[in-house]
């Protein structure tokens, strides 16, 4: 089968080829998601194996019974199963949240603020003549993005490599740092001041310091200069801006930056989200509820509050009663503290395959892997909108199966 | 003697690889270890293969140190349980944790690198 779509990070390649069970095209990364790997054999509830109906049938129960259970996860399975998410989540009084509260959701509070200048990836490989990769390392989670789209991508007016200059901020010495023209090695926790330096610059002020969280002025200046030389610049930036100092105010930062640019010239700004449908995770939600996560149905009405119902926040003050994880692992991805709470009440997790959060969940129901066994639609890192494909037969339930007939039992119990 | 540090987590192309299975050794190899600059990792008297333990006010971990291209006074560990044994859960009020930049101390140590099961707590 041809154009086959990767369903591992959020650059979502559309043209991988899956034969006899081999996949080609698709970088390290991709062909792991779809190589052949340990799974979750059947449902459990304490560890003993039941039927998808039991297994449902208790997970409904925990979660009509808890006071404030917690949804979290779906960033990895498709936007027909986070829809079900949100509908149950309002069933059940419990609190929306995903991956990206601890991703790129300080880039929603920004855009909350200051709206974004936005482009997709097509723009940027047709278009954009300056490329710039902030506290975000490619080669490494997202490695056919500069191939496709931002440093090798042959386009439109941008024929080749040469006609395109690539900046790394960063610091640390990636392998997309090598990739530069340009590598700006930045002191952690500086992305805020070297932001406002470069507006200042931007605006015809003069930087009155020798250097700015460890970059000298000249360099500044330099890029200051190649920022507003360009035609059509790009700044991508990653989780070195969103989860260091500044957080959010780091990203808004940069959008001021991006809109005094384009009083002289066309520059966007974009995130370099993570997972495969992790912008779905925020997408589905909004056009259900109203917002993108940290979203709190107990009164019976959405409320969002990023500081009590994100579910870090959650968990740290024990906020919650109960949780279903789907699609994720916060286990492994969450602070001690967090995890210590997880550890203290019912939880049930969806997911293809054992991961650390499996060994805390009281029900463990197996799902089909969305993209190889299962289909739906999902949401590229700029907003478009692909197919996933099924690829082979499975005995597992798709995620939008389980969570189908999840909804159905909750529905039965509350009425 | 410890040094002062300040810690940084992220994604690499192993922890990447081994995402979806995180019960076996390679996802173990993967996240268990931390980057130290070339001269902190000589000033600690370190060795290939030897550990250090790394702390900050939110607890402390156990891991394997490698030389790895970070500046002097940064310490790089790949995101995963690990890095989350000393990560900050304060988000203030943001719901991201600080998962960039928090202070911490790094010496040279015997003790063992735990597995993933007993750093989660569950063996
Ligand atoms: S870059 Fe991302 S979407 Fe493309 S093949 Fe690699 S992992 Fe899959």
């Amino acid at each position: 089968m041809e154009n086959v779509v990767c369903t591992f990070c959020g650059s979502v390649c559309d043209d991988g080829v899956f034969e006899n069970g081999d996949i080609r095209r698709l970088c390290a990364l991709g062909k792991s998601k779809f190589s052949k790997k340990e799974r979750i054999k059947a449902p459990m509830i304490d560890g003993k194996e039941v039927s998808y109906e039991e297994a449902i049938e208790k997970a409904a129960e925990i979660l009509v019974e808890a006071k404030r259970p917690l949804l979290y996860g779906w960033a990895s399975t498709v936007n027909e199963a986070i829809r079900l998410g949100v509908l149950i989540a309002e069933k059940v009084g419990g609190i929306y949240d995903q991956c990206a509260s601890v991703c790129h959701a300080p880039g929603t509070l920004a855009l909350i603020e200051e709206g974004v200048p936005g482009g997709t990836l097509g723009s940027v490989k047709n278009r954009a003549d300056v490329v710039i990769f902030w506290g975000a390392n490619p080669v490494e989670a997202h490695p056919r993005h500069p191939t496709r789209y931002s440093v090798m991508a042959k386009g439109l007016l941008i024929k080749d490599r040469k006609d395109r200059k690539v900046v790394v901020i960063d610091v640390r010495e990636t392998k997309t740092a090598k990739l530069a023209d340009i590598f700006v090695q930045i002191k952690p926790g500086y992305d805020y001041a070297i932001i406002s330096a470069l507006r200042a610059i931007v605006k015809g002020e003069k930087i009155e310091a020798d250097e700015v969280g460890g970059v000298p002025v000249e360099k500044l200046y330099e890029l200051a200069e190649l920022m507003m030389n360009a035609k059509y610049g790009v700044i991508f930036y990653g989780l070195g801006v969103t989860q260091s100092r500044g957080r959010d105010r780091n990203v808004e930062n940069a959008i001021k930056l991006v809109q005094q640019l384009n009083r002289k010239t066309r520059w966007i700004i974009w995130p370099m989200r993570g997972h495969y449908n992790v912008v779905g995770a925020g997408e589905v939600p909004a056009w259900e509820a109203g917002y993108q996560y940290a979203i709190d149905f107990s009164r019976g009405y959405p409320r969002f509050s990023p500081a009590e119902f994100t579910a870090v926040e959650a968990l740290v003050r024990r906020d919650c009663d109960a949780a279903l994880i789907v699609a994720s692992d916060p286990a492994a991805h969450f602070p001690r503290k967090a995890v210590e709470h997880l550890k203290k009440i019912p939880v049930i997790q969806i997911d293809p395959h054992p991961n650390l959060t499996t060994l805390l969940s009281n029900v463990v129901i197996p799902s089909a892997i969305a993209g190889l066994e299962a289909e739906g639609s999902v949401y590229r890192m700029d907003g478009i909108v692909l197919r996933v494909k099924k690829l082979v037969e499975t005995e597992y339930w798709s995620d939008v199966q389980i969570l189908e007939k999840m909804y159905e039992v909750v529905v039965k119990r509350v009425g | 003697m410890p040094i002062e540090v300040e810690i940084i987590t992220g994604r690499t192309i192993d922890q990447g690889k081994t995402v979806d299975e995180k019960l076996t050794e390679e996802y173990f190899k993967a996240v268990s270890y931390c980057e130290l600059n070339e001269e902190d990792f000589k000033a600690l008297g370190l060795k290939e293969g030897d550990r250090v333990k790394i702390k900050t006010e939110f607890g402390e971990v156990v891991v394997f140190a490698k030389i790895g291209s970070v500046p002097k006074g940064v310490v790089f560990i790949p995101m995963g349980p690990y890095a989350n044994q000393i990560t900050s859960d304060d988000t203030d009020g943001t719901g991201m944790p600080l998962f960039k930049g928090v202070r911490g101390i790094v010496e040279k140590t015997e003790e063992n690198v735990k597995s993933v099961k007993e750093i989660l707590g569950v063996e």
